[in-house]
C-alpha cells in the first residue's frame, strides 16, 4: 500500500468517512450497464441459485432455480439468463463504425492498413464484487463446451440453444476483466475501492454494504458504526439486514429459510407426480407453484438490497467526472468486444480449456503493458494520484527558473537545452535518470544532469534546484520548435515513469512453439505422448 | 568418483564435465546450477571460448545490459583477438563506453551487421526482437533462473542447443500482474526459464558447481545450509585465508563494535530496539550509513588469497543492500549527508550477480508489523547475505524472530507447482539464529 493511501485510511478512521483517492473517475461507465447479481448454491460449486439482471434499476429480472440440484431446472435458468444477457450484448454488436487496423500482409510480409468494423460501444457488465467476477468466469466455463441438439443430435443431455454462446461471451468477459484498466466487466467493490479509502481492512472492503457505509454513511452516523451494522446486524428472525452481496449466501439464510422452502418444493413435486386424477393434480400444481413462489420471494429479498447497493455505488461514481484517458482504455475494450464478436460470427470454436504457451505469454505481456500504462495514465489524469507518486519520489512538480541553450556534440548538432527546475520535493534521481512531462498530450523526455550548486546537501523540505537536459520533441531544425522548450516561470509536473508503453516482442506462432516449451500444442498427442484424457473413475468417486 | 578434498580439484572436475557435455554431448540443453560466487561468469566465458575455438559460432543471452557488457569485457581479456559482436538497443547510450576501446568488439543494433562473428552477445530483451536470421548452433543463457519463461519462449527459436547457467537460490523472476491463472502449467509464462525447460525436457543433463570462491569460510556453510539444503557447496578458501582489519581502533560505539565483530567472525548483527517503523526507518537508515562511514574512516584493510598484502577497503568495495527502492534512496541520502560517495546502494534485485568485500544489509523484516511473501522470499535474503568476500553486517530492529513466529507462510498451495525448499520462513530463521551469535545491541 502506498504512503498516500495509508494516510487516506488513517484520515478515514479519524473522520469516520471514506476519503477520496481520486478526483476523477478512472473507469469508463456506459450509459446503460447491465447489472448482474448472481447467487450460488452452498456446497455445490457452479450451481446457480438465482440472479437479478437488467439495465433498468427499477425493473430487475428475477431468475431462480427452485431446486439447484435439478439439472433440467439449471439449464432452464441458464437459458433464461442467456435470454436476459445476450440481447443486450447483441444490441451493441450491430452498431459499428469504420476503423483502421494494421495487419501484416501474409504474402508480402509488410504492414498494411486494413479497413475494419469497430463496435461504436460495447456492452458493459457490472457485478457486486470480485467473487461475482469469478462466478461469471465459472459460469462461462461450465457453459461454453455444452453441446446443443443442433450441434450434435445424439448428445444425451442437449443444452438449450443459446447457452453455449452465453458461455463463450461470459468467458470473454471474465478473461477481459483480468486486463488492468479494462471496464467490460467490473465489480462494484473494486470500483469504489479504487476511488475511496475506508477506515477498514482491505478484506472488509470486499463487503459491498460495509464499503458503501463508509463512502456514504447515513446522516449523522459515522462510517465505522454503519459498516459494523452492515456486517453484523440481524433482524428478529436472525437474518442479516444487509445480506452478503454473493454469490455465496449467509448460512443462517440457507438453514432457516431456504432449506425448508426447497424441501417444501420437493415435497410438492413428488406429490404432483403421484397425483391420481386431474382435480388432484390441479390442487397439487397449485401447491407446487406456491412453493416456487415462496423460493422466488425469499431469493428476491436477499438479492434486492445488493441490487440497490450496486446502483447506489454507480450513482456515487457517476458524480465524479471521467478521467481524460479512461475513454482511450474503453476504446481498447471496444476492440476486444469487436474481436470476440468477429470470432463468434466466423464460427470459431469456443475458447480452449487452457491457454497454450504462446497465448499465455502474449496475455501476460499485454497485461503487464496495460498495468504500466494504467498507472501512468491515472497519474496524468488525476492530481491526487500524481500526489501519491510525488510522495513516493516517482514524480515531482517544479518551477522552471532558468533555461540555457546547449547542443549535442555530433556532426549535426541538435538542441539539448538545459533547464533548471526549482522544487521542494525529493524525487529519486540518479545520474542520467530519465524524466518525462506531457507536452500537448504526448511525452517529452529529459534527463537529470545534476543538482545546481548548493542543492546537493539540502535538508528535507528545503528547496532544491535540479538541472535537466531536454532530449526530444523539439523538431528537426537547429532551433527548437516554438513551445517545445519550457520557459522560466512554467510550473511543470515531471514523472520518472514513462507515459507510454512499448509493446513487447513478437512471439512465435503457436505452431512454432520451440522445444524448450514442449513444441507445438497437440504435437505431444500426435507423437504418442499423454493425450488430455478425463481422469479415470475410481472407487472413491460417488456420482 | 572418489571424494575430493581440494576445492580447486573439485571445481575443475565439475567444469570439465560441463564442458564435455557442452562440446561433445548430444542433449539439446544442459543446465548448470551455480551457488553464489562459484565462478559462473568464468564458466560462461570459458565455454564460449572453447565453442568458438572449435569453430562453432554461438550466441550468448544475458539478462541486463550490465551483465552483457561485463561478459564482453571478460571475453576480450581472455581472447583479445576473438571477434565478438555486441548487439545493443537503439536507445541512447546502449552500452558501456569501455567497449569502444576494444578492437575485437563490433557493436550494432542490427543482428545482420554481426552475422558471421564467432560470438554475438546481447540481452534477452534485445534478442527477442531479432527475426529472420539463420539460427545459431549454440547458445549460452546466463542467469537463466532470473529469466522468465516467456522471455525464453521469445528467443528459443534462435538456437539449436543451449547451455543454461544460473543460481537457483537467488530471486525468482516476477511479473507486475497476477499470473495465478497459469500456475501449475509446465509453461507458466511467469515462472523461470529453467523450470519450464526442465518440465518439458526432464532428461537434460544437470550439473552443479560445488565451490564458492566468493564467500569466505565463515559464510559458505551458513548460506549453503540456509538456502541450498539439498545441494550443499563449500568455500574455496579456508578460515584464516581472509582477514579484515582496521587501522583505527574502536571508539566503543555500536557501529564500531559491530564492525569489529564482523571483522573477527565474518558476520555482525547491529540490533536496534524493537519498534514498528515506516519502511524508511530513519534510525535504522542512519545506523546503516554510520556503519559504512566508520568502516571507511577506520581504514579497513582486507587480506585475501588474491595478493600478498592487505588491500584497503575503499568505497567501491562496499555495498549496502535493502529490500525496497525507497529504502535504498533513503540510505543514499543518509550517506550523502555523512559525505560518503561511491558506495553501491541498491535493492536485492539489482545487487544480484555483484561482488563486494564488505556488505551492510538493512534486514528486510526490520521494524515491520507483518511478514509478507515479498519480505519472506528466500531469494531476497539469499542475495543480500551472499554478496561479500569478507564480512556482512546486518542492521535490524529487535523482534524479528517473534515476528516470524507470528507470521508463518500462508501462501495458497497451487496444484502442479513444485514446492521450493527451503521456504523463506525457515531460511530467515536459520540466518537469524546464526546472526544472533554475533549480535551487538545499540540504541542510537
Amino acid at each position: 500500500m502506498s504512503l498516500i493511501s495509508t494516510l487516506a485510511r488513517l484520515e478515514a478512521v479519524d473522520s469516520g468517512r471514506a476519503q477520496p483517492l481520486a478526483t476523477v473517475r478512472h473507469r469508463h461507465l456506459t450509459g446503460s450497464p447491465l447489472v448482474l447479481v448472481p447467487l450460488t448454491t452452498a456446497g455445490e460449486a457452479g450451481a446457480p441459485l438465482g440472479a437479478l439482471v437488467g439495465t433498468d434499476r427499477a425493473a430487475p429480472r428475477l431468475l431462480v432455480v427452485a431446486q439447484p440440484r435439478d439439472r433440467d431446472l439449471r439449464f432452464a435458468f441458464l437459458a433464461e439468463l442467456a435470454e436476459a444477457v445476450l440481447p443486450h450484448i447483441e444490441a451493441y454488436a450491430d452498431a459499428v463504425e469504420p476503423a483502421e487496423r494494421t495487419e501484416v500482409d501474409p504474402e508480402t510480409g509488410k504492414k498494411v492498413k486494413v479497413e475494419v468494423e469497430l463496435c461504436s460501444d460495447a456492452a458493459q457488465l457490472i457485478v457486486p464484487g470480485r467473487a461475482g467476477i469469478d462466478f461469471v468466469r465459472l459460469l462461462g466455463r461450465s457453459m461454453r463446451f455444452r453441446r446443443t441438439a443442433e450441434d450434435d443430435p445424439d448428445t444425451p443431455y442437449p443444452a438449450p440453444a443459446r447457452v453455449p454462446l452465453l458461455g463463450r461471451w461470459l468467458t470473454h468477459y471474465g478473461e477481459r476483466a483480468r486486463v488492468p484498466g479494462s471496464s467490460l466487466l467490473l465489480a462494484a467493490t473494486d470500483l469504489l475501492n479504487r476511488h475511496w479509502a475506508t477506515g477498514q481492512s482491505s478484506l472488509e472492503d470486499q463487503h459491498l454494504g460495509a464499503l458503501l457505509a463508509w463512502v456514504d454513511p447515513p446522516d449523522g452516523e459515522s462510517g465505522a458504526v454503519a459498516a459494523l451494522r452492515a456486517e453484523l446486524e440481524r433482524d428478529r428472525a436472525g437474518q442479516l439486514v444487509c445480506p452478503p452481496a454473493g454469490p455465496a449466501t449467509d448460512p443462517a439464510f440457507d438453514n432457516r429459510l431456504l432449506a425448508p422452502a426447497i424441501e417444501r418444493y420437493d415435497r410438492a413435486r413428488t406429490a404432483l407426480a403421484a397425483a391420481e386424477d386431474g382435480l388432484d393434480a390441479d390442487t397439487r400444481l397449485g401447491e407446487l407453484s406456491d412453493a416456487e413462489r415462496e423460493i422466488r420471494s425469499l431469493l428476491a429479498a436477499v438479492m434486492l438490497p445488493t441490487w440497490d447497493a450496486v446502483w447506489r455505488g454507480l450513482d456515487l461514481l457517476r458524480e465524479l467526472p471521467e478521467g481524460a484517458r479512461a475513454e482511450d482504455r474503453w476504446t481498447r475494450d471496444r476492440w476486444s468486444f469487436t474481436g470476440h464478436r468477429d470470432r463468434v460470427r466466423a464460427g470459431e470454436p469456443p475458447q480452449p480449456r487452457r491457454d497454450d504457451a504462446v497465448t499465455a505469454a502474449q496475455k501476460l505481456a499485454s497485461r503487464e503493458t496495460a498495468q504500466a500504462q494504467l498507472e501512468a495514465q491515472e497519474a496524468l489524469d488525476d492530481p491526487l494520484v500524481l500526489a501519491g507518486r510525488r510522495l513516493a519520489g516517482e514524480a515531482f512538480l517544479g518551477e522552471v527558473t532558468e533555461v540555457e541553450m546547449a547542443y549535442s556534440e555530433s556532426k549535426r548538432p541538435s538542441p539539448r537545452p538545459l533547464v533548471t527546475v526549482r522544487t521542494d520535493e525529493r524525487p529519486h534521481l540518479g545520474e542520467r535518470t530519465k524524466v518525462y512531462r506531457s507536452l500537448d498530450g504526448r511525452p517529452q523526455t529529459a534527463e537529470f544532469v545534476r543538482y545546481a550548486a548548493g542543492s546537493a546537501h539540502a535538508e528535507p523540505g528545503d528547496t532544491v534546484h535540479l538541472v535537466l537536459r531536454i532530449t526530444d520533441r523539439m523538431g528537426r531544425s537547429k532551433e527548437p520548435a516554438p513551445g517545445s522548450v519550457p520557459e522560466p516561470g512554467d510550473r511543470i509536473a515531471w514523472t520518472l515513469f514513462e507515459h507510454d508503453q512499448r509493446g513487447g516482442p513478437k512471439l512465435p506462432d503457436p505452431e512454432d512453439t520451440p522445444w524448450t516449451h514442449g513444441g507445438p500444442p497437440g504435437a505431444a498427442v500426435a507423437g504418442g505422448g499423454p493425450a488430455e484424457q478425463p481422469d479415470p473413475v475410481t472407487a472413491e468417486d460417488i456420482l | 568418483m572418489t571424494a575430493v578434498t581440494d576445492p580447486g580439484t573439485a571445481a575443475a572436475r565439475a567444469t570439465d564435465a560441463i564442458l564435455e557435455d557442452t562440446l561433445r554431448g548430444t542433449a539439446r540443453g544442459i543446465v548448470v546450477d551455480s551457488p553464489p560466487g562459484a565462478g559462473k561468469s568464468t564458466l560462461v566465458v570459458r565455454a564460449a571460448l572453447e565453442l568458438a575455438s572449435a569453430g562453432r559460432p554461438l550466441m550468448v543471452v544475458a539478462q541486463t545490459n550490465a551483465q552483457v557488457d561485463d561478459l564482453v569485457v571478460r571475453l576480450a581479456e581472455k581472447a583479445p583477438g576473438l571477434p565478438v559482436g555486441r548487439l545493443h538497443s537503439s536507445d541512447s547510450d546502449p552500452y558501456d563506453k569501455v567497449l569502444d576501446g576494444l578492437d575485437n568488439v563490433r557493436k550494432s543494433a542490427k543482428a545482420a551487421d554481426l552475422a558471421g562473428l564467432d560470438i554475438v552477445i546481447s540481452t534477452a530483451a534485445k534478442w527477442a526482437h531479432v527475426k529472420n536470421v539463420e539460427p545459431w548452433g549454440h547458445a549460452i543463457v546466463d542467469e537463466a533462473y532470473q529469466m522468465r519463461s516467456d522471455a525464453l519462449l521469445a528467443v528459443a527459436g534462435l538456437f539449436e542447443r543451449a547451455l543454461f547457467v544460473g543460481d537457483p537460490g537467488q530471486l525468482d523472476p516476477f511479473s507486475i500482474v497476477g499470473a495465478d491463472q497459469w500456475a501449475g502449467l509446465s509453461y507458466d509464462p511467469s515462472a523461470s526459464a529453467v523450470s519450464t525447460l526442465l518440465a518439458h525436457n526432464p532428461e537434460l543433463p544437470q550439473h552443479r558447481l560445488p565451490v564458492s570462491w566468493r564467500l569466505p569460510a565463515s559464510a559458505a556453510p551458513l548460506v549453503s545450509q540456509a538456502f541450498y539444503p539439498y545441494t550443499p557447496f563449500r568455500s574455496g578458501t579456508d578460515h584464516g585465508d581472509r582477514r579484515l582489519s582496521f587501522g583505527v581502533p574502536s571508539d566503543g560505539s555500536g557501529p564500531d563494535r559491530v564492525l569489529d565483530e564482523a571483522a573477527e567472525s565474518g558476520w555482525g548483527l547491529l540490533e536496534l530496539p524493537a519498534r514498528h517503523t515506516p519502511r524508511t526507518d530513519p534510525e535504522a537508515v542512519r545506523a546503516v550509513a554510520l556503519v559504512v562511514r566508520r568502516l571507511l574512516d577506520r581504514g579497513g584493510a582486507a587480506t585475501s588469497e588474491r595478493g600478498p598484502g592487505p588491500v584497503p577497503v575503499t568505497a567501491d568495495r562496499v555495498a549496502v543492500g535493502t529490500a525496497h527502492r525507497d529504502q535504498a534512496a533513503a540510505v543514499r541520502a543518509a550517506l550523502a549527508e555523512l559525505g560518503v560517495t561511491g558506495v553501491a546502494v541498491d535493492t536485492a534485485n539489482r545487487l544480484q550477480g555483484r561482488e563486494f568485500d564488505v556488505t551492510v544489509v538493512l534486514h528486510p523484516l526490520s521494524g515491520r508489523p507483518d511478514a509478507t511473501a515479498f519480505h519472506l522470499e528466500t531469494g531476497r535474503l539469499c542475495v543480500l547475505a551472499s554478496r561479500h568476500r569478507h564480512a556482512c553486517v546486518v542492521v535490524c530492529r529487535e523482534g524479528v524472530a517473534d515476528l516470524l513466529d507470528e507470521h508463518p507462510s500462508t501462501e495458497p498451495v497451487q496444484l502442479g507447482v513444485t514446492v521450493k525448499f527451503p521456504d523463506g520462513w525457515e531460511a530467515n530463521h536459520a540466518v537469524l539464529a546464526h546472526l544472533a551469535e554475533h549480535r551487538v545491541h545499540w540504541a542510537p
